[in-house]
């Protein structure tokens, strides 16, 4: 049970997408939210959709589990579009009622403020979270930062804790269940009384809670220390991220759709936001 | 003695997804006096029945009665229940809580609603039982040693007097002596307040010491129950599902097939001394 | 053979804390393990004995007394920090509880921590962990995520980690204390193999007699003190002196004992229980 929270929305598969580098991965997924950001034009979103599309296919992540995703983000998205709508003022107006005036550019423009949310949402997903585990996303992040070492900011503890905090999240997890079950046994009670009585419930779970989250911390430094752990420097990597071939012609296709988008809003803007 | 009584019961964890697993399958038992043990190795189900004779887990199918009556009648009044019937989890040391060892038994009471002298009544039985001397009472319990917080943590169920007292594992990770402490104490308690009680464990040598009546697990079912010796003497059965007999039952089967028969039903040391003694003594 | 670790007069006490008075943990300690062997230190909760093995591992320092690991030695006051790593790279733990031993997620990625640390170039370290994964057979589960195995397999896991790091040392801290019988027996297993087909010298710190009955030799502690240092023959040929200190003796044992009461001369100290039923029933048969 606790394990499905450290993967939290990967999805095994074996895809080119899954494949890719995950130090290029987060260089691509940035720069493909700054296009869709920098993308106006009804043709640019256009190209986009069709984009993302193909990536969604090439992931061979079923259609289904990536709506799941949107699920709960879908009323803010569709309350942000409606709010927009009815403040958006253009040229053709299309409905008249009362105070509220509904023009066309105002649809259109919620429809692209739509369509650039799920956009977002999917290229995030498709490149980060549903295709890269997070142990391979901390160490790219760690890569990545690692010039900043040079500054003295402590990138491989930063990464060493982001690691000790997955492995130990479905532990607690399960630790936090027994304390309940072993409370309630008790005849604790959580669900009933007041505010503060409440709060005051907690006491039995959270203190046995801490002081396992210490016990735990303070074993594991030692068998750290026993397995020669003595900070990141002169340390090797299992795994060494390497980039292939797609790595960079995924980039470069990142690449030319960025100019492709700038191309579209200047010479086909279409209803231009 | 309470008695307990599980009817057809079932219970499945993540019923919706494909990765659902029948954990308990329609399972019928009663229990109603002495120590019983159950054993069965990890996954065979025996930590969710166990979690729902004092409802931690509520039975997708099937009847639990305490004392002949449904525990999940009214789903309201289910807190009561486990009051009666005490569950001591896993590893209960690690659920301690309060400044003081006095405190922590006393949670369980003052939950019934126990106060005042009687509640100072309670908990000082309950620790008496559990082998805990007076000075420790007013001690923090995480000054305690491992074998001790044990103890206290045991204590804390014994205060609400249940009329059925659980244990899932209550000797895991205790020395000899400290085995021997714990559940000879288990074994005054059921003695003396007349309490039915259930031990899981996984060590056949402690449950043939301390137990009258065995109950085994595995794939989710009940396949043997009945006294010890009963259980034990059906020692083909038990090492076929991958658990352990005591070497003593393996020295007796092993002495039968080379002509000495004790018979089957050899699960302690002195037992076992005593029928060859009197059965092939010169 | 060489001395891998000798131990002389060693004492260690906690020191007095607000609530806790001090602790002498351990009293004059002295002891050798010889390389490739198999030892056992017995004793019950609070006799000393993790107290030893964080000692014998350089997680603690002993206050008095010398301590030579590896002909090294470790309470001398001009011992560096590159020769205590060293000593760590020939001594590895397994600790008790599998959970707290486990940095990585993946079984892996955990198995070549230790590795890692001490900076293999990638392509052995796939090498070793590969091999450590078969040999405690963990080898199938090696992409999976740790928080989904059993204790006995995290144990495994955590087994082939020390593996994987060359140790030609291994203390095992009560590491089948948590486990169900089956995940003891494949340790034991384990153990067992890495003594007898890798030269690796065990020390096994365990509550189980019949666990403390492979050894080749048994280190019994009482109250801080080593009190029996001899073969488990020897040590379970006095049944009750080990009752006395609150220690056991494997059932078979305690059988053969029992009757010799009863004015037979057993030897009392055979292991196996089918070894047992014969010598008896070679004793019983001509009575019938």
């Amino acid at each position: 049970m606790g394990s499905d929270v450290i993967f939290g929305q990967y999805i095994k598969g074996d895809s080119v997408i899954h494949q890719l580098d995950a130090r290029m991965k987060i260089i691509i997924a940035i720069l493909y939210i700054v296009i869709i950001f920098l993308a106006h034009s009804v043709s640019a979103f256009i190209l986009l959709i069709v984009a993302t599309a193909v990536f969604i296919i090439m992931t061979k992540i079923p259609l289904r589990l990536l709506l799941k995703a949107m699920k709960p983000l879908m009323i803010i998205i569709i309350v942000t579009a409606i709010i927009n709508m009815f403040w958006f003022t253009g040229k053709t107006l299309l409905v008249k009622f009362w105070i509220i005036n509904i023009y066309l550019e105002g649809i259109i423009n919620s429809l692209l403020i739509i369509t650039r949310i799920i956009l977002l949402i999917m290229a995030t997903s498709v490149f980060l979270t549903y295709t890269t585990t997070p142990l391979k996303l901390t160490d790219a992040i760690e890569y990545l930062l690692g010039p900043l070492k040079v500054l003295h900011v402590p990138v491989h503890e930063f990464s060493m804790m982001m690691t000790i905090a997955l492995r130990f999240i479905p532990t607690l997890i399960d630790e936090t269940h027994k304390i309940i079950n072993a409370q309630t046994a008790r005849g604790a009670n959580f669900t009933s009384g007041g505010l503060i009585s409440r709060a005051k419930s907690l006491i039995p779970i959270l203190i046995p809670l801490f002081i396992s989250a210490f016990r735990r911390a303070d074993e594991l430094a030692t068998a750290m220390e026993c397995r020669c752990y003595t900070g990141g420097d002169g340390r090797t990597k299992l795994n060494v991220p390497k980039t292939s071939c797609a790595d960079w012609i995924f980039l470069l296709v990142i690449i030319v759709l960025g100019v492709a988008v700038v191309l579209l809003n200047t010479f086909i803007p279409i209803y231009s936001m | 003695m309470a008695s307990i009584e599980l009817k057809n019961v079932s219970y499945t964890y993540n019923k919706s997804l494909p990765s659902k697993i029948t954990a308990v399958d329609d399972v019928s038992l009663k229990i109603d006096s002495g120590i019983t043990g159950l054993i069965g190795h990890t996954g065979s189900g025996k930590s969710t029945l166990v979690q729902m004779l004092n409802g931690l887990i509520k039975p997708d199918q099937g009847e639990i009665l305490l004392n002949g009556n449904n525990i999940w009648a009214d789903p309201k009044k289910i807190r009561d229940i486990r009051f009666k019937v005490g569950l001591v989890m896993q590893y209960p040391e690690y659920q301690l809580f309060a400044d003081t060892v006095e405190d922590d038994i006393a949670f369980g009471p003052k939950n019934m609603g126990i106060e005042g002298e009687k509640l100072n009544e309670t908990v000082e039985s309950a620790a008496f039982f559990a082998g805990i001397s007076k000075e420790i009472l007013k001690k923090s319990p995480f000054e305690l040693s491992g074998g001790q917080k044990r103890r206290v943590a045991l204590a804390g169920i014994i205060a609400m007097s249940p009329e059925i007292l659980v244990l899932d594992e209550p000797a895991a990770g205790l020395d000899p002596a400290g085995r021997r402490d714990i559940l000879g104490g288990i074994k005054v308690f059921s003695k003396i307040k007349n309490t039915t009680v259930i031990i899981v464990s996984h060590s056949m040598e402690d449950m043939a010491m301390y137990c009258d009546d065995i109950i085994v697990m595995a794939k989710s079912k009940v396949i043997a129950y009945g006294t010890c010796s009963e259980v034990f003497s059906q020692h083909e059965l038990l090492t076929s599902t991958g658990l352990d007999v005591p070497q003593i039952t393996r020295i007796a089967a092993a002495l039968k097939k080379n002509g000495i028969d004790i018979g089957d039903d050899i699960y302690t040391v002195d037992y076992a001394v005593d029928k060859l003694i009197e059965k092939y003594k010169k | 053979m060489s001395i891998v670790i000798k131990a002389e007069n060693l004492n260690f006490s906690y020191p007095e804390t607000e609530s806790t008075p001090k602790v002498d943990a351990l009293k004059n300690i002295s002891f050798e393990i010889e390389e490739g062997t198999f030892t056992a230190i017995l004793g019950h909760n609070g006799s000393g004995k993790s107290t030893l093995a964080k000692i014998l591992c350089m997680i603690l320092e002993s206050q008095t007394g010398s301590l030579t690991i590896m002909g090294k030695d470790v309470n001398s006051e001009n011992i560096t920090d590159e020769e205590i790593m060293d000593i760590r790279k020939e001594v590895g733990m397994v600790f008790q509880n599998p959970d707290n031993q486990i940095v990585a997620t993946i079984v892996e990625e955990d198995v070549a921590f230790g590795c890692e640390n001490l900076g293999i170039p990638s392509v052995e370290i796939r090498e070793r962990v590969d091999n450590a994964l078969k040999e405690v057979g963990m080898y199938e589960y090696r992409e999976h995520p740790v928080a989904k195995l059993s204790g006995g397999q995290k144990q495994r896991v955590a087994i082939a980690g020390v593996i994987a790091m060359r140790r030609k040392c291994i203390i095992f801290d009560e590491s089948t204390a948590m486990l169900d019988p089956i995940g003891r027996k494949d340790v034991l297993n384990i153990i067992k193999k890495l003594n007898r087909e890798h030269n690796i010298t065990v020390i096994l710190i365990t509550h189980y007699m019949n666990e403390a009955s492979m050894a080749d030799k048994i280190l019994v502690m009482n109250e801080g003190r080593i009190v029996a240092s001899d073969t488990p023959e020897k040590i379970f040929g006095d049944p009750q002196k080990m009752w006395d200190i609150g220690l056991d003796v494997p059932q078979t044992t305690e059988f053969l004992y029992k009757l010799n009461h009863y004015g037979y001369s057993f030897p009392i100290t055979v292991f196996d229980p089918e070894a047992v039923a014969e010598i008896v029933s070679k004793e019983f048969s001509s009575v019938e």
